[in-house]
């Protein structure tokens, strides 16, 4: 197999507006070459139509995109050394797996041997080679995602576009696919740039995660760097596992951080606690997760070990006081 | 070891009960061919025993006053022995040839208009309506009011004259082959844009765009995704235009202006003349044509999905 290049990618105060809405404001990001980078929000964020910006399916409305430190505005999709893996995955229902491999080959005008035998070489890499013959219709969902990814790699691209590759899946394919991916990333070395909705999927695979929302980018970094230090309250809601504290200057504390211990309803809360009510209580195996109601933070998460459970087991009800240490509260941003 | 047995007479009393008595006593096995009886008996008086009687009136004999139930071929012999009855067979399949390919090529353009061009969903609407706007007059109205416009002295000719690109009426315009192949167009083509249409409406808008992200141009498209994923409405609209045209009488009768003829209008002549077993003949072997035309298309495309 030729080994093909990873290539930055780098977006300069890219926008897009549909007439009037603006679907992604301005946004900028700089992905090094060979990463994988997850474009993390919630639905209607412009997290997609970044993607087909960069694939060249959706036209930019203002701002420079540079692939390699190549500017490719107005570039047909086709020469910017991408490649696209579509959510419905949009393989040839006339075509074998074979042929839907085979297609940009055949574009190019590539003899029939010739392009057959190297599609049946992709296929191989995503372990399809078996069903080479097969039409899609005749392939489960996860095996149709095999193919689509054997036809964007044909190309050769030095930049994989995936738009929600994993969300057709059900939950134990998606773990599977989940490793695949990053297998395949590490072994091609190319990047690859990941759209989800998903934050345990762009925490899993990504060395760049970028949330964004409203179309702007609200933070983008290592994922620990996410997690550890979300930049603002949205960062740290979506990503979850937080509680954002709203009483005095913004905090966030993580849910992991905190000790309770039974209290009386009467109890005032300290600066470093609150007081409040066991609303739900999870068993997850290694760990339980409880859910507060208190006066001045609704909602608010505690995740214990299941040994510190154990030692004092609570019931839903109960009233207890959630404290944490000063040095784990984290400050957030404007 | 008695409430064993007892709770068992229970059960089984209570299974007795809970089925309701809806089979009216018709045994379970009849049910089936019950529930298909209605359809059946349709396609029995309307389709089976016509087509019988004219398969079995062929083979009957006649002379100019009377038709003579009896098993003859003279009919088929008749028929197939003259030159003037392979001539119109010819006659008629040239016109389907010329009407489908133009029907197609028109057809698949306006289809792929409507489907990929015309964006937004409401106009998709009106213009399709447009197309069916000339099936609220009939065949023959939309037929006849070719002959004014194409006629010797009609708007073509006196136009052409007027502006002196020719001297004479151009001849060819009415009354021949030309204007046979232009009504059958004219009425036919919409028979083609709708399943062509259909069918591209169902094509999934991103195998599109993964046939652009593979650098396929816009003809490669054409040809590598829309035309085969189209087959199968190009195969009904096909159909439609093939059983019709080769079927047709009145269209060649009145644009050819009886210069021309069809293997219709070759029946309609014999019915005319009281000689039904010919014509019956004529029907038959039409009919198996007609037939064997629409299966050698349904070989090479299947239409199954589509429906």
């Amino acid at each position: 197999m030729s080994v093909s290049s990873a290539s930055g990618v780098e977006l300069i105060g890219l926008v897009k507006a549909y007439g009037r809405t603006v679907a992604v404001d301005h946004v900028s990001l700089k992905i090094p070459p060979g990463s994988y980078c997850c474009l993390l929000g919630p639905s209607g964020c412009g997290k997609t139509s970044t993607l087909r910006m960069i694939a060249g399916h959706e036209d930019i409305s203002d701002g420079d995109l540079l692939i390699g430190n190549r500017q490719v505005n107005g570039v047909p999709p086709a020469r910017r050394g991408t490649a696209m893996m579509f959510q419905s995955y949009a393989l040839f229902p006339h075509l074998d797996c074979t042929d839907n491999v085979a297609f940009s080959l055949k574009m190019k005008g590539v003899a029939k041997a010739e392009r057959r035998a190297r599609a049946r070489e992709l296929l191989a890499l995503v372990q399809m080679d078996r069903y080479a013959d097969r039409l899609p219709a005749q392939l489960s969902g996860g095996q149709q995602q095999r193919v689509a990814l054997a036809r964007a790699l044909i190309t050769n691209p030095s930049v994989l576009l995936l738009d929600e590759p994993l969300s057709a899946l059900d939950p134990f394919l998606r773990d599977r696919m989940r490793a695949e991916l990053k297998r395949l990333q590490t072994e091609l070395g190319i990047t690859f740039i990941h759209v989800t909705h998903s934050q345990t999927e762009a925490m899993a695979l990504a060395d760049l995660v970028v949330v964004m929302n409203e179309g702007r980018i609200e933070q983008a970094g290592p994922p620990q760097e996410i997690f550890n230090r979300p930049a603002t309250a949205f960062v740290a809601r979506f990503i979850g596992g937080h509680n954002v504290l709203t009483r005095g200057p913004a905090m966030t504390i993580r849910a992991d951080r905190i000790a309770l211990a039974p209290a009386a309803a009467t109890e005032v809360p300290g600066p470093l606690s609150l007081v409040g009510t066991v609303q739900s209580l999870e068993y997850h195996g290694a760990s339980v997760h409880l859910r507060l109601d208190a006066a001045d933070a609704e909602d608010f998460g505690v995740v214990l070990s299941e040994t510190a459970f154990a030692a004092q087991p609570l019931t839903v009800g109960a009233v207890v006081r959630a404290s944490w240490a000063a040095e784990d509260l984290h400050p957030l941003g404007p | 070891m008695l409430g064993i047995p007892m709770t068992t007479t229970v059960t089984t009393e209570a299974a007795d009960e809970a089925p309701p008595a809806r089979g009216l006593g018709i045994p379970t096995a009849w049910r089936p061919y019950l529930q298909v009886a209605p359809l059946t008996a349709v396609f029995v008086l309307f389709l089976v025993i016509p087509i019988l009687t004219i398969v079995i009136v062929s083979f009957w004999d006649y002379d100019s006053v009377q038709v003579i139930p009896d098993f003859v071929l003279t009919n088929y012999q008749e028929l197939l022995g003259s030159p003037v009855t392979w001539k119109i067979y010819l006659n008629t399949v040239k016109f389907t040839v010329l009407v489908w390919a133009l029907t197609l090529l028109i057809g698949f353009i306006v289809a792929y208009f409507l489907a990929f061009h015309v964006q937004s969903v409401v106009w998709q609407t009106a213009l399709f309506l447009v197309c069916t706007i000339p099936f609220w007059t009939s065949n023959i109205i939309r037929m006849i009011s070719w002959i004014p416009f194409l006629g010797r002295n009609g708007l073509i000719n006196q136009t052409l004259i007027n502006l002196g690109i020719v001297d004479h009426p151009l001849e060819f315009l009415l009354f021949s082959d030309f204007s046979v192949v232009l009504a059958f167009v004219h009425l036919y083509t919409l028979f083609m844009v709708v399943p062509i249409f259909n069918s591209m409406m169902r094509i999934d808008r991103s195998l599109i765009e993964a046939a652009r992200d593979a650098g396929a141009s816009g003809w490669q498209i054409l040809t590598n995704v829309i035309v085969p994923l189209s087959k199968s409405g190009i195969a009904i609209g096909s159909i439609f235009i093939v059983t019709l045209v080769m079927g047709d009488f009145i269209t060649v009768r009145l644009m050819s202006g009886g210069q021309s003829a069809s293997v219709g209008l070759m029946i309609a002549n014999q019915i005319s003349l009281l000689q039904y077993p010919a014509a019956a003949a004529n029907a038959v072997v039409l009919l198996v044509i007609v037939l064997l035309m629409v299966a050698a298309m349904l070989r090479i495309v299947d239409i199954r999905k589509e429906l």
